[in-house]
């Protein structure tokens, strides 16, 4: 067989706005889920029992069942409870920003677990709130913390954006699908989807490097 | 000042504090000294709450800190030094005086800075300000954290071992600096290995073992005439 370039050249700006998407609903849920996530590990102190219950419940059930079946539960299953059909796009991007921010949850959790106990006594010592001790002293530099496996939750939910395809939100994944039913060009377009995945993968991650050294933990 | 009555803290089933009777005046320099594991960090944790008393009241500046909202308010008029020294790292020298004045007292930025330099010369480290306290030495981070807790203008200050993470040559440093508070009248309770300081500053020395205060008294009653066995025994086995 041989190599079509020509079929990657004529389809590469549908594939590149398909790019664009994936990026926005990336960032879309990465962000929300990093909100998600927060609220959820600062809930995860709490001090009653059936708030951190509930956190719990929500990190081990995101984390425990396949993301594409809870795309399903939310864009097939849950209109048949609340009786109206739900956008694609809200749809994949509810689906990513609850999934990512059980995982954001956690990588929280370990990065203010991470900061010295001291640091809370000190704050807490000169009369702060357990609130201003949190967002003044623990949490700016939890944050420097867990800036490197909050680059690879990026990084891993830039690829698993490719499953929003299945309920045919037009990301890079369901443009390439659908260039090649018209084409039958799968070798070539595959291809090119995976080198375009690779080299968004490949500047988050100079991107989360440069942070890293920008921000070196003091 | 500072009053504990009765004050009981188990960790779990270990009991730490068995029954603390105290009562601090304004102006004395109290020096809590003691084997490890005595409790006697316990007891100055709990005068800020940092440990919360199992049974038994504490009262500081006439507030009750079993009532909650009295709790903030005494931290803020109780300052407090610790071994490791805490100091923030993400935060200057600076910044780390400040903090706690603008977000409590609401003190202006402007005013509280004033406020932090005065402090820093006062300790020393004046030139110091911009630094981040990985730059410092141990000696310099403890100095610090004194006029960071000096800055809420505390009616107490309170000192967890604050010379025993240091290494020897910076120890003289921290202790002058305590010296010199004392002989402006603050009162403070120190919790401490250093007998010499004890010796030359306490107005009063407090032997804690087992969760007890077992001998109370001038410096000269403990250290040249105590009562106790178990005084008797720590002091011939550090002195």
């Amino acid at each position: 067989m041989s190599f079509n370039w020509s079929l990657i050249w004529d389809n590469l700006p549908l594939l590149l706005q398909g790019a664009v998407v994936t990026i926005q609903i990336t960032i879309m849920s990465v962000g929300c889920g990093f909100l998600i996530g927060m609220i959820a590990s600062l809930a995860n102190m709490s001090r009653f029992k059936p708030i951190r219950l509930l956190v719990k419940c929500y990190v081990e059930l995101f984390r425990g069942t396949p993301l594409l079946v809870q795309i399903f539960m939310i864009y097939f299953a849950l209109p048949m409870v609340i009786g109206h059909r739900i956008d694609p796009y809200v749809a994949a991007v509810t689906a990513c920003s609850i999934n990512s921010g059980a995982y954001v949850s956690e990588i929280f959790r370990a990065g203010i677990q991470s900061i010295d106990k001291g640091q809370m006594e000190a704050g807490r010592s000169l009369g702060l709130t357990w609130g201003q001790t949190m967002r003044y002293i623990v949490m700016p530099q939890a944050f420097k913390a867990i800036i490197p496996p909050l680059g690879n939750e990026f990084i891993a939910m830039m690829k698993d954006t490719s499953l929003v395809s299945v309920i045919g939100f037009e990301e890079l994944t369901r443009r390439g699908q659908l260039i090649i039913a018209r084409t039958y060009g799968s070798f070539e377009i595959w291809s090119a989807v995976a080198i375009i995945y690779l080299i968004m993968t490949l500047s988050i991650s100079q991107l989360v490097g440069y942070l890293e050294r920008r921000y070196k933990i003091k | 000042m500072i009053q504990m009555i009765d004050v009981h803290k188990s960790f779990g089933k270990l009991e730490v504090l068995k029954g603390i009777n105290l009562d601090i005046e304004q102006g004395e320099v109290v020096v809590i000294i003691g084997p490890s594991g005595s409790g006697k960090s316990t007891v100055l944790r709990c005068m800020n709450y940092l440990e919360e008393p199992t049974s038994g009241d504490v009262i500081v500046d006439g507030m009750n800190l079993n009532i909650k909202e009295n709790i903030n308010n005494v931290r803020a008029e109780v300052g407090m030094v610790f071994q490791r020294f805490n100091l923030f790292p993400h935060m200057t020298v600076l910044d780390n005086i400040t903090l706690a004045p603008q977000k409590i007292r609401k003190v202006s930025k402007a005013e509280a800075e004033a406020t932090a330099m005065e402090l820093l010369k006062k300790v020393g480290l004046a030139d110091k300000a911009q630094a981040y306290p990985e730059q410092l030495s141990g000696g310099q981070q403890q100095r610090v954290a004194i006029a960071r807790a000096l800055a809420m203008k505390p009616k107490v200050m309170l000192f967890d071992e604050p010379t025993s993470a240091l290494d020897p040559e910076m120890v003289h440093e921290v202790l002058d600096v305590m010296k010199s508070l004392a002989e402006e009248g603050m009162t403070m309770v120190v919790v401490t290995h250093e007998m010499g300081f004890a010796k030359e500053v306490g107005t009063r020395v407090l032997f804690v073992d087992g969760g007890q205060i077992l001998e109370s008294g001038s410096p000269a009653d403990v250290f040249d005439n105590p009562q106790n066995d178990r005084t008797k025994l720590f002091l011939s086995k550090i002195l």
